[in-house]
């Protein structure tokens, strides 16, 4: 009896040891966009409040709470207040299975590619009912948009994803970082870049951000599916998206950058002399570079069309994913480079 | 199973792409526009019949808040009618002025509508860095007019008062160093036209920064190019002028075609797009910011080399000066005149139009003899090109109907009046 409540009990310290610097990389990733954004534009972004205007994230998430949660008439009501938690559910879910650094992971299961597939394919249904249930035509029509696109960067995304797992022959995340040892040059991104960069980018398409934010489309359809949403269902929503941004970093990371292995990991000089370095730490750094790209992209390239997004995603990475895995089979059976 | 209907989606007049209170109602398949209606008259303010209760003079301020993106050039139009009437023509330098300033707010129109549009396609830096340029050139405006919007500057018989001789300073605030500060202000220590001069040598810098985020863009070409196409002969029928119809590839100026002022002593091109698109208006008008640096730099050296009055010396149109007339009794009573019943024009109608930004604006005043207008009627560039709307926009995409809000340029105070 004891012994279960001793098991419970570590598995929600395990549960809340990620889910708290999760929420907090969320509050300060808002943070980082405003300010990197900001300079990017000439400006400054939110400096007043706390120094340097640390505790922007903290003053808005209160706005938040304060606000009234007001639902439309003739809305599902229970649809609608359920929708921003199928949202969230999956963005945190499959944090579970992300290796921090060796050994740092929640549930260090066998399927954990799939599982990762698995739970990010849930999110849209949030995306779905939210739209459904707002009665609200531009929120259906971001509803449509939105789902229409994720099923479609789904495919794409978890091609490249088949050729992580194809290159590292096993679907447990450890196994695939641990698959990488070595330093960047042994990592996948090389012997998989087209997949890299078709994963990159379908995962910017995944979590509908700029260019692909056709769901959102501030400027066509106001703020699409999440439109009628105010106080802290539409927080939720906000939290959801982030979480799922920073999730795509960090499987980015993980999947083609060699997780939380150092650059020069193995190398004579260099590799000992960095080895103090935690391996969290080259982790976040890696994550923060992709993290980087999404505030980048946001305030570089306007927004696709909806149709031109379907064009890109169906015409150019699906195909350009089903002809690097024939490559790659090729390149595993002919033993290529220290990869294989 | 249920046939597939076309529904109707309200957009605006609260809509972030609505840019002021457009409404449409958009009839629709999906995500593809089968009609598009616009709804009009959510600003009417009645600027027209207004001006019928009033002197002359008392409506240039109406002017400005027209087109509120193209104030000046609203004056203008309204201004160069009413001396048309009068018989009366500025001195020179006046009319360099009002060129300068015109082409200051061809400028400020242009960096609007390229930030805006930009952030209708999903493209926002554009519009930070545009609005820092334009901070400027408001900055111009407010030191020759004591307003930074709607100036009311232009007068019959001039403008309402000369260049000054210095610019309006940054202050120094808690967030802001002494380097900083000193570094905001350097091309401020000297008169508007050093200023001037100087904005002229750093903005075609400035534009080829926005150029170099927009023109050649993928997913901006993409947004732009044979969207809403408009064919020449199309475009005069639909009663087009301006960057919209040198879009479709047709070189109508007016500043080239029916020379006002003194267009005809200055330098200049008009550029001229060939397919009609989006993209080609995007291109005529980044051209037209170029164009009118040139201009403005011209202007500024005459100006610079060219003193002299500013307004016509005829105190029947244009008042004394403060010190004449608080010692000449002529000068007082030509000010009390002036000021309370304004003046008389010959009975007769006349109409005059400038090249503002957005295209022909233009004025129709018949005049009874009397010193109010009997009717003032205003040619708006922006309430034509709406009406063409739903012609353009069949057939698109719902997406396609923000890039088309963005490129038709529109601005409801003119379009409503």
């Amino acid at each position: 009896m004891f012994e279960t409540f001793e098991t419970l009990f570590w598995i929600f310290a395990k549960i809340w040891a990620v889910l708290i610097p999760l929420f907090l990389a969320v509050a300060y990733f808002t943070y980082m966009e405003r300010r990197v954004i900001g300079h990017m534009q000439d400006r400054r972004g939110p400096n007043r409040v706390g120094y340097k205007g640390l505790l922007q994230p903290f003053a808005d998430a209160l706005k938040l709470l304060f606000k009234e949660i007001s639902v439309p008439t003739h809305a599902n009501r229970v649809l609608f207040l359920l929708a921003p938690a199928l949202s969230i559910g999956p963005a945190v879910a499959v944090w579970a299975v992300i290796p921090f650094a060796d050994g740092w992971v929640v549930a260090d299961i066998n399927a954990g590619l799939l599982y990762i597939l698995a739970m990010t394919s849930l999110g849209v249904y949030g995306i779905i009912v939210a739209g459904w249930a707002s009665n609200s035509k531009y929120a259906l029509l971001g509803t449509l948009r939105a789902s229409a696109q994720v099923v479609s960067y789904e495919i794409a995304m978890g091609f490249a994803l088949v050729g992580v797992l194809m290159a590292a022959g096993t679907m447990n995340l450890s196994g695939i970082v641990e698959a990488q040892a070595g330093p960047f040059w042994n990592w996948f991104w090389l012997p998989l870049l087209p997949l890299f960069l078709v994963y990159w980018v379908s995962g910017v398409a995944e979590t509908n951000r700029a260019p692909f934010d056709v769901a959102e489309g501030e400027s066509e359809i106001v703020a699409g599916f999440h439109v009628e949403y105010s106080g802290m269902a539409f927080a939720v929503f906000f939290l959801a998206e982030y979480a799922n941004m920073i999730l795509i970093c960090v499987i980015a990371a993980v999947m083609f950058l060699g997780g939380w292995y150092s650059p020069f990991h193995g190398v004579p000089v260099l590799g000992p002399a960095l080895d103090w370095v935690p391996g969290i730490v080259w982790l976040l750094l890696k994550a923060g570079f992709f993290a980087f790209c999404y505030l980048w992209f946001r305030a570089t390239f306007p927004r696709y069309r909806y149709d031109q997004i379907m064009r890109l995603g169906w015409k150019v990475l699906i195909p350009v994913t089903v002809v690097w895995l024939v490559v790659l089979t090729v390149l595993i059976y002919a033993g290529v480079g220290p990869w294989f | 199973m249920a046939e597939f209907q076309s529904y109707t989606l309200n957009f605006g007049p609260q809509h972030p792409a609505a840019h002021g209170v457009l409404r449409l109602i958009l009839e629709m398949e999906g995500e593809t526009i089968t009609r598009a209606d616009p709804h009009v008259g959510l600003l009417h303010r009645g600027t027209e019949k207004l001006a019928e209760s009033k002197p002359y003079n008392q409506s240039i301020g109406y002017m400005d808040r027209l087109d509120y993106m193209a104030m000046m050039c609203n004056e203008h139009g309204y201004v160069l009618a009413i001396e048309k009437l009068l018989g009366i023509e500025p001195p020179l330098r006046a009319q360099y002025i009002r060129v300068m300033m015109d082409e200051v707010t061809r400028i400020l129109n242009h960096l609007l509508w390229l930030g805006t549009h930009g952030l209708d396609v999903g493209a926002m830096t554009a519009f930070l860095y545009t609005f820092r340029e334009r901070e400027d050139l408001i900055d111009v405006y407010e030191a020759v007019s004591g307003a930074r919007m709607h100036a009311a500057y232009y007068r019959p018989g001039g403008v309402y008062r000369d260049l000054p001789e210095r610019m309006p300073k940054y202050e120094p605030t808690p967030y802001r160093g002494e380097k900083e500060l000193r570094e905001m202000n350097r091309a401020r220590e000297g008169s508007v036209l050093d200023f001037l001069d100087d904005f002229c040598h750093r903005f075609p810098a400035c534009i080829d920064d926005y150029e170099t985020l927009l023109t050649e863009n993928r997913i901006w070409k993409q947004r732009l190019v044979d969207v809403c196409v408009v064919g020449p002969e199309r475009a005069k029928a639909l009663g087009f002028t301006g960057p919209m119809l040198r879009g479709s590839g047709v070189a109508w100026d007016l500043r080239k075609k029916q020379p006002y002022e003194v267009y005809d002593r200055l330098d200049f091109d008009v550029p001229v797009g060939t397919n009609g698109d989006c993209y080609d208006r995007y291109l005529v008008r980044m051209e037209e910011l170029r164009q009118s640096t040139r201009i403005i730099n011209q202007c500024v050296d005459w100006l610079r080399a060219n003193p002299g009055p500013v307004r016509l010396d005829d105190p029947k149109v244009s008042p004394p000066s403060r010190e004449e007339m608080k010692d000449d009794m002529e000068s007082l009573i030509h000010h009390f005149k002036l000021f309370t019943e304004g003046y008389c024009t010959p009975p007769g109608e006349v109409y005059a139009a400038v090249e503002a930004p957005k295209g022909e604006f233009g004025a129709y005043i018949v005049s009874d003899g009397a010193n109010k207008p009997y009717r003032l009627k205003i040619r708006p560039p922006c309430y034509i090109h709406l009406s063409a709307m739903d012609e353009m926009i069949r057939g698109h995409m719902l997406a396609d109907v923000v890039t088309l809000i963005g490129s038709l340029d529109v601005v409801f105070g003119e379009v409503d009046r």
